[in-house]
């Protein structure tokens, strides 16, 4: 579209879903009476002191680990000073020049291209707490603050600017979701805020090796929002400099009712963080040998995963994408095909059936009520004769809304497939008798009558029948009477 | 006759096991010591005499009960009010922290509360212990017990005053550059800094966290080892207490420093320092290598430049610990303000006193960008070459001694208008403090009538030394015995 390179880099913030604090032991759940979920030390109170949460700092190593950084054998916390109401200490606790890791990678696949993006770093830091307006920011006569969020921990994890489109932005935000939610450190829920992220985005002319001058974008609070906001950008800064003109180096955010990013007032935001070692705070030496369990204890990671359903399974590429999205489908795939190991039938039920209903009812898999065992008893049942595939489809969608065995549900219901012929030749005599019209246009060459008094079949038993059983039937009946 | 609150912790635990005295009457008699002078000394900023009577009768109930008493069972420790007390109004000296009320209690107050102490009220110091002649208290001035017209000394004037005069048994401070053996010195008390770590700073208002350290104030040594028993020892809620085997420090009151090899820095004893101290404290050591030390000058040759880095090191610390005063969460917010940022700077232009306000300013310039690898990593490594100049010596040496300060009590308001001249109090004791060390103060003579104190420092976590040497000079002097007329 333009003679221009988009350059785009990520900073992502990650809550890691350890019971307590960071730096003491206030529960992290989300939600809460505002300021409830606090202590002296987390509301930074005068005389308190941090103690690091040693779970963070295995957490942090998981989600470096599984993006391919390497973990430093020293770290330390420093001191961000700047002063925001909802801090309670006026300096956040975080990490400046030696952070937990550093140099990895994570690999995207926009339109069929595999692209290798450099992470830059990982470090931990102290969420903040939360401002809530009475009105517009610009216009509340007062705001409130609720400090439960503050000292939850976070990881920072700051990409390279290796990213080339909103497109490859987006894909690397879903992936660094599908792979940090593997770890089980975070949800990664947007919009509870466990997963966020501000972009770096400037353009330059194709070919040329120097970066131009960057905005940074707020407020990106969805994968669609961070999409539409660089897609903004781009246009907004191709429109500026084509007319020759130059970007102004701000902080601008997203509105998402407008559609556009405006700038936010600069001059508040222009700070010098002013970073110290935190004199409170012990430098950490991390032993090797803890990473290396930890890097034991990380489950298969979402691209060995995919790899080996495609050559293991012998699912399409897309399939096995989808059912590795996330590492709860993932293993109740495989929890299912250890009750039925057909990969392809268990596939096209979770990527079908089960994927609508989950969709209809805006649930994820892990509020499913159907146990992987009772899909893997219901394709058995399918198998065996005992439904046909059609009544499958209600028998699964009773089974997505109580939680019953397959068998029990075909039992209540009385839908075991009819497949006796005596029983069956009756209803089809019955059907033939009631239908003269249709059995006159079959004969009259006309197939597709066929498929109606099939339907009348399936109708009349009320679709119990075995409809191969049904099908061949009639086709008998019709060419016998025919003769 | 000595009166109740003229003696020592020790004493008093014998008189309260023998049923000579009650706890409670003990109490009451501070609290009648209290209502006689605090009018002259004006060393507490909070009296919590009905906490204090309770926990005496506690003890009592305990003594008749025929339980056994811990050895400060009873026993009266006021507490610096920059020390964190659950329920206790805690101010730090500062209109900022004016109505505060902590919900939590310092490690250290816990450990004297389970010890038995009573609590006879919280101390007056220099506004965030930053000062060292309690003339930066934003209520009121500590007056010295020895001269009234004289400074206490400082941070911790309240807690050196009280203890001297007899408005309490022992008290805690906190010292950053000197703030518990200054005072200590100017009030002729037992003050002890120890070893960096050795005691939690959980629930001490931070002043510059990488120096501070609370320590006992007490009338003889004996009663500063039970003190130190009860404080020292590792603190799980602070990460830079240390895990260590906490001694039983009365085991090191031994009257005997045969062998042991003392330094005395030459450039603590350079001139600039008042020819009185010197002569005092020229006697002292003179003294300690009677008693069998073997004692030598030696030099700390990187000590010229201590107080600069102290000053960058302790307000870059400061400025960021300070931060959280904003009038949004608790103590002092101006009124009258436009917005959120003009609230902050209006609290806190309005609620720091101007030391306060000076270092913060300093400590920020300190840490701003393009100034920070010239002021405080500079400062930084400069403090490793002050550490080093005492590995060196105590390659050499088991102890060090000094004057406390090249002064004895200066005159109220003389050095108030001389920031500079000031800081200068503190030239013998900020090293300690870089260093990490533990550094002490006993009482080793008098100068125009005022008390002088003579420093001893020792190697990281050798409480022990300091505790020997001090017991020994006691045992061998009378200074400790004095007590001011008021």
């Amino acid at each position: 579209m333009s003679h221009y390179e988009t350059v785009i880099g990520l900073e992502v913030h990650v809550e890691l879903k350890t019971r307590s604090k960071i730096f003491c032991d206030s529960t992290t759940e989300f939600g809460g009476e505002p300021n409830t979920h606090l202590c002296p030390v987390c509301l930074g109170l005068p005389g308190v002191l941090p103690v690091v949460n040693k779970r963070v700092v295995e957490y942090a190593i998981r989600a470096a680990l599984a993006l391919n950084c390497q973990i430093a054998g020293f770290t330390k916390f420093d001191r961000k000073n700047y002063y925001y109401p909802d801090m309670p200490k006026n300096y956040q606790i975080s990490q400046y020049d030696l952070p937990i890791a550093r140099h990895g990678y994570l690999d995207i696949e926009v339109n069929n291209e595999v692209r290798r993006i450099g992470i830059t770093r990982l470090h931990m830091e102290e969420d903040t707490g939360k401002l809530v307006h009475q009105g517009t920011i610009t216009s509340t006569p007062y705001s409130l603050v609720d400090y439960n969020r503050a000292g939850v921990p976070l990881v920072e994890i700051v990409s390279e600017p290796d990213l080339r489109s909103p497109e490859e932005a987006r894909a690397f935000m879903e992936k660094l979701k599908t792979i940090i939610q593997y770890t089980g450190v975070s949800d990664c829920k947007m919009e509870e805020g466990s997963l966020r992220c501000d972009a770096n985005i400037s353009l330059r002319p194709a070919g040329s090796g120097q970066l131009g001058t960057k905005t940074e974008i707020k407020n990106l609070n969805s994968f669609k929002a961070l999409y539409r906001a660089l897609s903004y950008e781009v246009e907004r800064q191709t429109g500026i400099l084509s007319k020759g003109g130059r970007i102004l180096q701000e902080t601008r955010t997203w509105d998402e009712e407008k559609g556009v990013t405006l700038p936010l007032r600069s001059k508040e935001y222009a700070h010098d963080y002013r970073y110290f070692p935190d004199p409170d705070l012990v430098p950490l030496v991390i032993d090797p040998e803890w990473v290396e369990d930890i890097r034991n204890s990380l489950p298969e990671l979402p691209d060995a995963r995919r790899e080996r359903y495609m050559q293991e399974y012998g699912l399409p590429a897309y399939d096995a994408g989808i059912l590795t999205s996330t590492k709860e489908l993932a293993d109740f795939f495989e929890s299912c095909l250890s009750a039925y190991p057909n990969p392809k039938a268990v596939s096209n039920w979770v990527m079908g059936e089960l994927s609508r209903l989950l969709n209809a009812s805006g649930m994820d898999i892990t509020a499913c009520k159907i146990k992987p065992s009772q899909l893997g008893s219901l394709l058995q049942l399918i198998d065996e004769g005992t439904i046909s595939g059609k009544i499958a489809k209600t028998v699964f969608e009773e089974m997505f809304a109580s939680g019953k065995d397959p068998g029990d549900i075909i039992e209540e219901k009385g839908l075991v497939q009819i497949s006796d012929v005596n029983t069956l030749m009756t209803v089809v005599a019955e059907v033939l008798a009631s239908n003269p019209k249709s059995v006159e246009d079959f004969r009259s060459g006309r197939e597709r009558a066929l498929g109606f008094l099939v339907g009348q079949v399936m109708k009349a038993t009320r679709g119990k029948a075995n409809p191969e059983m049904v099908n061949r039937l009639l086709k008998e009946k019709l060419l016998q009477e025919k003769l | 006759m000595l009166q109740l609150y003229q003696r020592t912790a020790h004493e008093l635990h014998n008189l309260l096991l023998n049923k000579e005295i009650s706890a409670e009457e003990l109490n009451l008699a501070i609290f009648d010591r209290i209502e006689s002078v605090e009018d002259k000394i004006a060393a507490y900023i909070t009296l919590t005499r009905e906490k204090a009577l309770e926990q005496a009768r506690a003890v009592d109930q305990q003594i008749k009960n025929g339980e056994r008493i811990p050895p400060l069972a009873g026993i009266p420790v006021a507490v610096k009010d920059n020390i964190c007390t659950d329920g206790i109004l805690t101010t730090a000296a500062s209109r900022m922290l004016a109505g505060f009320v902590p919900p939590y209690s310092a490690t250290v107050v816990k450990r004297l509360e389970a010890a038995g102490a009573t609590l006879p009220g919280k101390t007056n110091l220099d506004e965030f212990a930053m000062g060292s002649s309690t003339e930066n208290s934003a209520f009121f001035p500590t007056r010295n017990p020895w001269d009234t017209g004289r400074v206490p000394g400082g941070s911790s004037g309240g807690s050196a005053a009280a203890v001297a005069c007899g408005e309490a048994i022992c008290a805690l401070g906190s010292d950053t550059g000197g703030s518990i053996r200054l005072p200590a010195s100017f009030c002729g008390v037992v003050g002890f800094k120890p070893t960096y770590g050795a005691v939690s700073r959980y629930g001490l208002i931070a002043f510059a966290s990488s120096l501070d350290q609370i320590g006992p104030f007490s009338r003889d040594v004996t009663d500063c080892a039970l003190l130190l028993n009860i404080i020292c020892g590792h603190d799980p809620l602070d990460s830079t207490s240390a895990r260590f085997d906490v001694p039983d420090f009365t085991r090191f009151l031994v009257n005997d420093i045969r062998g042991m090899r003392i330094g005395v820095p030459e450039e603590y004893m350079a001139e600039g320092i008042n020819p009185g101290v010197r002569e005092v404290v020229e006697k002292a050591i003179a003294l300690l290598e009677s008693l069998g030390a073997f004692v030598e000058y030696t030099t700390l040759p990187h000590t010229e430049y201590a107080l600069s880095t102290y000053y960058l090191i302790a307000p870059a610390e400061a400025s960021s610990n300070l931060a959280r005063y904003d009038g949004v969460r608790y103590g002092f917010r101006a009124r009258e303000t436009s917005d959120v940022m003009d609230m902050f700077m209006k609290t806190r232009s309005q609620g720091f006193g101007a030391e306060v306000k000076r270092r913060i300013m300093l400590g920020t310039y300190a840490l701003s960008a393009g100034y920070y690898d010239a002021y405080y990593l500079k400062a930084l490594k400069v403090r490793t070459l002050i550490k080093e100049d005492f590995d060196r010596a105590f390659e050499k040496y088991d102890l060090l001694v000094s004057p406390v300060s090249p002064t004895p009590a200066f005159r109220c308001g003389e050095k108030t208008e001389d920031p500079l001249e000031m800081y200068m109090s503190d030239i013998c004791t900020i090293s300690v403090n870089l260093a990490g060390i533990p550094g002490m103060s006993i009482p080793c003579g008098f100068v125009e009538g005022m008390p002088v104190g003579l420093q001893l420092m020792g190697r990281h976590f050798d409480e022990g030394t300091l505790l020997r040497a001090a017991y020994t000079f006691e045992q061998n002097t009378d200074y400790h015995r004095a007590f001011p007329a008021l």
